[in-house]
């Protein structure tokens, strides 16, 4: 069991997912990826399909239209896996919070493990989370 | 008995760790031509590891047994390739009749493997690459099969690997006439293909098919897809050193030489992948069919006249 989580922990490959975001959260995943930041260096790669994926980046506010998505996509995610939310958008709904098209936020729909606020986040404020969510998980796997 | 020490050792164990490292040689570079740091060497070895502990999930819809057994063929042919290669390459005596044509024959497996996996997974995407490879191994297979002609012509027309390298040891490598260097230059293309690298990775292309033929895959089928694909990063280089290059010797300061050589050939494969841009499908099958085979039909031809 500690094996699998710490293997899982040098080599996360993320895959995020866009449920009605601006865009502007993407774009800063993506920005960590650039030779600036250069995530590869820890491992974590961008991952085309969610069948590869251990994290699962959720951007934007959870519309009614992408819900349905989210789910499917988050029991299509093999498990162990870890969900962040990044963004305002998917931490409160932002701006969106009196929308009607934006009935729940995430966290009342699937579980979530760390939280990255921004609007958008930095590229340091998301790695800065990421190195939070990993220590947890050692933690996690001291404890047992 | 011998033969599983061998299979083992040689076929699975050296195979993978070289394979491994290879792989981490070829993220290395990459990262260093885009300015980057890249992974650190045991990267894709946790990857692995990593893989083996997911879940695995069939698709809905999808055929169970090939799904599941694709990963396997193709693995299970790329360790029997690379045994031979290692028999031949140990002791030139190990050799028998037409063990090149097994090699050459061998080496379409894990191809096949892909294919086989991609059709069996019920997914729209996947079915896409897996054509796109079909088309693509008909492209390739015709100027690969030419140029692997033009050693058994210098040797004497043997079609036995381990003749084709004590041939070698005493007339100097192939690569050094004519026709050798010609054949190389297609060689090396082909087996761009045969890893299905930029500029030919037209099954996977991440940005319209997101993994092509293994999208479905996860877990320890994606692992062993993954490993199949690092450790032919070896035998393929290792295949084309040991018929244009002499082999790789393990003696004194010829190891190094050889270790140097497999190295450079991976550098290159990997230059080539990160200065490029994809080609489309009917590209790829008319560069094979126009410009490849007739070099390789050139090399042949200057071979017989024993240039
Ligand atoms: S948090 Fe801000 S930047 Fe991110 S998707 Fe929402 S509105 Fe756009």
């Amino acid at each position: 069991m500690s094996l699998k989580l710490k293997a899982l922990l040098k080599s996360p490959w993320v895959f995020h997912l866009s449920t009605g975001s601006c865009n502007n959260c993407d774009i800063e995943i993506l920005d960590c990826l650039t030779p600036r930041f250069d995530i590869e260096r820890f491992g974590i790669l961008l991952a085309g399909s969610i069948k590869h994926a251990d994290v699962l980046l959720i951007t934007g506010s959870c519309n009614r239209k992408s819900v349905e998505r989210l789910k499917r996509l988050y029991e299509q995610v093999p498990k162990p896996c870890l969900v962040v939310a990044i963004g305002e958008c998917s931490m409160s709904r932002g701006m969106f919070i009196h929308s009607y098209n934006c009935p729940e936020p995430l966290d009342k729909i699937i579980p979530v493990d760390a939280y990255i606020p921004g609007c958008p986040p930095k590229p340091e404020a998301i790695i800065a989370g990421v190195v939070k969510l990993i220590g947890k998980v050692q933690e996690s796997i001291k404890k047992k | 008995m011998i033969y599983v020490v061998y299979l083992i050792v040689y076929g699975f164990l050296l195979t993978a760790v070289v394979g491994l490292v290879a792989s981490w040689i070829d993220r290395k570079v990459t990262a260093r031509v885009q300015y980057r740091v890249g992974p650190p060497i045991l990267q894709p070895l946790i990857d692995i590891v990593k893989l083996l502990g997911k879940e695995t999930l069939v698709p809905k819809g999808a055929s169970k047994t090939a799904f599941l057994l694709a990963p396997l063929v193709g693995l299970g042919g790329v360790i029997l390739v690379s045994t031979l290669l290692w028999l031949n390459n140990i002791n030139t005596s190990n050799t028998f009749i037409g063990d090149l044509i097994v090699a050459v024959y061998l080496l379409t497996i894990p191809s096949i493997s892909i294919i086989m996996g991609g059709f069996a997974s019920a997914n729209p995407l996947a079915s896409i690459g897996a054509s796109r490879e079909m088309k693509l191994v008909l492209g390739y297979e015709l100027p690969f099969v030419l140029a692997v002609f033009v050693p058994v012509i210098h040797s004497g027309f043997s079609i036995r690997l381990g003749d084709i390298i004590a041939f070698q040891a005493v007339n100097g490598a192939i690569v050094g006439s004519w026709s050798g260097a010609l054949a190389l230059i297609v060689v090396i293309m082909c087996v761009q293909a045969k890893l299905a690298l930029v500029p030919f990775d037209v099954p996977e292309a991440e940005t319209e098919l997101a993994g092509g033929a293994l999208i479905e895959y996860s877990g320890s089928g994606l692992a062993v897809y993954k490993l199949m694909k690092n450790m032919l990063l070896f035998t393929l280089p290792f295949f084309v050193m040991i018929l244009f290059m002499g082999g790789f010797r393990l003696k004194g300061i010829q190891l190094l030489y050889s270790v140097l050589r497999y190295v450079g050939l991976v550098a290159l494969i990997t230059v080539i992948r990160n200065t490029n841009p994809r080609v489309r499908i009917d590209q790829a099958v008319r560069f094979f069919w126009g410009p490849m085979t007739i070099i390789a039909i050139v090399a042949v031809i200057l071979a017989f006249k024993g240039l």
